[in-house]
C-alpha cells in the first residue's frame, strides 16, 4: 500500500482518550482542539438529532396509517414534517459525514497532525450547537412551530405567523458551521499534506471531502444571504420576494435551490469516498479506476452548481431554463455513473470479504442506483410534470438521501469503529442488523414511488383510500427499519463496553488511519510519515503484474 | 511492507518556510506605498466616473458601463489590495473557479427571467 506500514514501531502512547491535556474531564472535551474529539463530538451531538429527527418521520408514518385524523391534528402535522425536515438536512444529512469521519480521519489519512485551523474547527462545532439550540428554540417561542416545510419558500414563509424567523435564523448559523468546516479542510489538504502525498495519492474519501468542501464554501453564503432576506422581508416587508410589492417568489427558489442543490452533493460526495475506500479494503485490492473516481468528485460538484433549476419545472420558470437544467441534470448522471461502475468493476477478481461495512456498501449501490435513476425520471421535463410534488419524489428522495448518506454514514459508522473507538463489535448482529435495515427501508420507501406515481400527492395530511394498502405497508416498513436501526446502535454501544479490543488494523486496510493504533494518539504521528505509493496499493500487485509481464 | 519511511519532515518544512519567505519579500518588493496611493486614486477616480455617469441617460449602455467600472475596480482591489497579482497560481486557479461559477449562476438564472412567460 500506500502507505506501508507503521505498526509496530510506534512506543507505548497513550490514545487521544487517556491523553491528560491542560483540561480534564468535560472541558477537555468542550475546549478541545484535538481533531479526533471533535469529530467525536459531532458525532454525539448529530446521533442526538438524528434521533429526534427519525422519531418525528415514525410519528409522520403513524399519521398517515390510516385515513383521517389518527394521532395528530393537521396543523400538527405540517410541523412535525417541517422539523423532520429541518433537523435532518441541515443537522445531519449535509454535516453527517464531512463533520464527523472527514474530522476524525482526514488529518490522519493525508499524513497530518491535525486540521491546519484548529480553533477554527472547535468553533465550526460550537456554531453547530448553537445552531441546533436555536432550531429546538423556536419550536417553543414566537407563533408556534415553522409550518412551511424545509424548503421555507415565499410567499407563504413570509406571511405565516409561526416562528419561520428564529428557525431560519438557526440554519442561518449551521451555514456557517458549514463554511469554516469546508475553508479548514480545502486548508488542510492544500498545505498539510505528509511528504508524497500527492493528490493523487490521497485516499478518494479525501477527494470526496475536498470537493464537498468547495461545494460548502462557494453554495453555502447564497443561502445564507437569502435566509437573512427572508427574514428582513418579515420583519421590514423589503419587498425583495413578495409579489405583492413587486418582489419575484421565484427569485427565492432560485436561490435556494442554488444552495440547496449542491448541498446533495455536499451530503454524497463524501460519503461516495467512503464507497471506494471500503471497496478497496473489502476486496483487498487497488480500486479500479482511482483517476476517473477521483475527478468525476470534482466533476460532480462543478456540473451540480448548475441543475437547480430541476426543482422548479413546475413553479413557472421560462421554457428556455427548463430545457437547459433538464439537459444539465441529465449530464450529473455521468460521472456518477463513472463512480457506480468502476466500484462495481473493482469488485471484479477481488478477494471479497463480506463484513459489515462492505454489506452497507453493498446496500448503498443497489439503493443509491434506484435512487439515482429515478432521479432521471425527475430531471425529464414532462415526466416530472406528471410526477413533481408526489410521493414519487419523496421516495426518490429518501432513496438518495437516506438509502445514499444514511446507508453510508452507517457502513462509515461500522468501518472506523475500531479506529474511532478500539474496540470491536458484533460482526453477525452487525450484518443482520444491516439486512433488516435495509429490508425495512425498502418496505418503507418503495410503495411511495407506486402511489406517487398513482398520482398521492406529498405533504397531504389526509387521502384517498385507493392510497390506503400503500400507507400501510409503508408505515409498517418504517417500524422494521427502526428495528433494524435499534440492533444496530445496541450492538455499536454494547461493543463500546464489552467488545473485544481492536487491532491496529482489524480489517487489513492500506491507507495511513490503519498505520496509527486503535484509538490513535494525540498527534496521530509518532514522526510525519513520508508516501511512496497510492493509497490502496498492495504489495502482492506488484508481485503479479511481474508474472503477467513475464507470460508476456 | 515498508515503503512507508518514517522520515523527520523539519527539514521539508524549513524549505517550505523559506520558499514563503523568499515568496512575500518578492511581494513586498514590489509593492510600494507609491503604487497603493496610485492604486487608491485610481478607484477614487473611477468612483468619481460612475457618480458622473450615473446623470447621464446612456439607455442600455448605464448598466454595462457601471458594472465595467466596477469589474475594473474589483480587479485593483484584489490584484494590488489583496496581492492576489503577487500569490501563486493556485490562488488565481481558486479565484478564476469561483468567478466562473459566480457567472454561470448569473447566466443560468437570467435565462429564465429573460425568457419567462410575462402572462405566468
Amino acid at each position: 500500500m500506500a502507505n506501508g506500514t507503521i505498526a509496530g514501531q510506534h512506543p507505548e502512547e497513550v490514545s487521544f482518550y487517556e491523553y491528560d491535556g491542560k483540561r480534564k474531564g468535560i472541558m477537555g472535551w468542550l475546549l478541545t482542539l484535538d481533531h479526533k474529539r471533535i469529530g467525536i463530538l459531532y458525532l454525539i451531538a448529530m446521533l442526538g438529532f438524528f434521533a429526534v429527527a427519525v422519531s418525528m418521520g415514525v410519528l409522520m408514518r403513524l399519521e398517515m396509517l390510516t385515513t383521517g385524523e389518527t394521532i395528530m391534528k393537521p396543523q400538527t402535522y405540517n410541523s412535525i414534517f417541517t422539523l423532520h425536515g429541518v433537523i435532518m438536512i441541515f443537522l445531519f444529512i449535509i454535516p453527517g459525514i464531512p463533520a464527523v469521519f472527514g474530522n476524525f480521519l482526514l488529518p490522519i489519512q493525508i499524513g497530518a497532525k491535525d486540521v491546519i485551523f484548529p480553533r477554527l474547527n472547535l468553533l465550526s462545532w460550537y456554531l453547530y450547537i448553537i445552531g441546533g439550540l436555536l432550531a429546538i428554540i423556536s419550536l417553543f417561542t414566537g407563533g408556534g412551530i415553522m409550518d412551511t416545510g424545509w424548503t421555507f419558500y415565499v410567499p407563504y414563509s413570509i406571511r405565516t405567523t409561526t416562528n419561520v424567523s428564529l428557525s431560519v435564523f438557526a440554519a442561518f448559523v449551521l451555514g456557517f458551521s458549514s463554511i469554516l468546516t469546508g475553508l479548514n479542510f480545502i486548508t488542510t489538504i492544500h498545505r498539510m499534506r505528509c511528504p508524497g502525498m500527492t493528490f493523487f495519492r490521497m485516499p478518494l474519501f479525501v477527494w470526496g471531502l475536498y470537493s464537498t468542501a468547495w461545494i460548502q464554501v462557494l453554495a453555502t453564503p447564497i443561502v445564507g444571504i437569502t435566509l437573512v432576506l427572508v427574514i428582513l422581508e418579515r420583519f421590514f416587508g423589503i419587498g425583495v420576494f413578495d409579489p405583492n410589492k413587486g418582489g419575484d417568489p421565484l427569485l427565492y427558489q432560485h436561490l435556494f435551490w442554488i444552495y440547496s442543490h449542491p448541498a446533495v452533493y455536499i451530503m454524497i460526495l463524501p460519503a461516495m469516498g467512503v464507497v471506494s475506500d471500503i471497496i478497496a479494503t473489502f476486496t483487498k485490492k487497488d480500486i479500479f479506476g482511482y483517476v476517473p473516481i477521483a475527478l468525476s468528485s470534482l466533476a460532480i460538484a462543478f456540473v451540480g452548481y448548475l441543475v437547480w433549476g430541476h426543482h422548479m419545472f413546475t413553479s413557472g420558470i421560462s421554457d428556455t431554463s427548463r430545457v437547459i437544467f433538464s439537459f444539465l441534470t441529465f449530464l450529473v448522471a455521468i460521472p456518477t455513473g463513472v463512480k457506480v461502475f468502476n466500484w462495481v468493476a473493482s469488485l471484479y477478481k477481488g478477494s471479497i470479504d463480506m463484513r459489515a461495512p462492505m454489506l452497507y456498501v453493498m446496500a448503498f449501490i443497489i439503493v443509491f442506483s434506484i435512487g439515482g435513476l429515478t432521479g432521471l425520471v425527475l430531471g425529464t421535463l414532462d415526466t416530472d410534470i406528471h410526477l413533481t410534488d408526489t410521493y414519487f419524489v419523496v421516495a426518490h428522495f429518501h432513496y438518495v438521501m437516506f438509502g445514499g448518506m444514511g446507508l453510508l454514514f452507517f457502513a462509515s459508522l461500522h468501518y472506523w469503529y475500531p479506529k474511532m473507538f478500539g474496540r470491536m463489535y458484533n460482526e453477525k448482529m452487525a450484518k443482520f442488523s444491516c439486512w433488516v435495515f435495509v429490508i425495512g427501508f425498502n418496505v418503507l420507501y418503495f410503495p411511495m414511488f407506486i402511489m406517487g406515481y398513482l398520482g398521492m400527492p406529498r405533504r397531504y395530511y389526509d387521502y384517498l383510500p385507493e392510497f390506503a394498502p400503500y400507507h400501510i405497508v409503508a408505515t409498517v416498513g418504517s417500524w422494521i427499519m427502526v428495528l433494524g436501526m435499534i440492533f444496530m446502535f445496541a450492538n455499536l454501544i454494547r461493543g463500546l463496553y464489552n467488545g473485544p479490543r481492536a487491532t491496529e488494523n482489524p480489517w487489513d486496510g492500506t491507507t495511513l488511519e490503519w498505520k496509527v493504533p486503535s484509538p490513535p494518539p494525540l498527534e496521530n504521528f509518532d514522526k510525519i510519515p513520508t508516501v511512496h505509493y497510492g493509497p490502496y496499493h498492495r504489495d502482492w500487485e506488484d508481485d503479479r503484474n511481474e508474472v503477467v509481464k513475464e507470460k508476456h | 511492507m515498508s515503503h512507508l519511511n518514517l522520515s523527520n519532515t523539519e527539514e521539508h518544512i524549513e524549505r517550505e518556510a523559506q520558499h514563503e519567505e523568499v515568496h512575500l519579500e518578492h511581494a513586498e518588493h514590489d509593492t510600494g506605498f507609491g503604487t497603493y496611493i496610485l492604486v487608491w486614486l485610481g478607484l477614487v477616480g473611477l468612483t468619481a466616473i460612475t457618480v458622473t455617469l450615473s446623470g447621464i441617460s446612456l439607455g442600455s449602455l448605464t448598466i454595462i458601463t457601471a458594472l465595467l467600472i466596477a469589474t475594473i475596480k474589483t480587479l485593483l482591489v484584489a490584484n494590488y489590495f489583496m496581492h492576489v497579482k503577487f500569490d501563486t497560481t493556485i490562488f488565481k486557479v481558486f479565484i478564476g473557479v469561483c468567478i466562473i461559477i459566480f457567472l454561470t449562476m448569473i447566466v443560468l438564472t437570467f435565462f429564465d427571467l429573460t425568457f419567462r412567460n410575462p402572462l405566468i
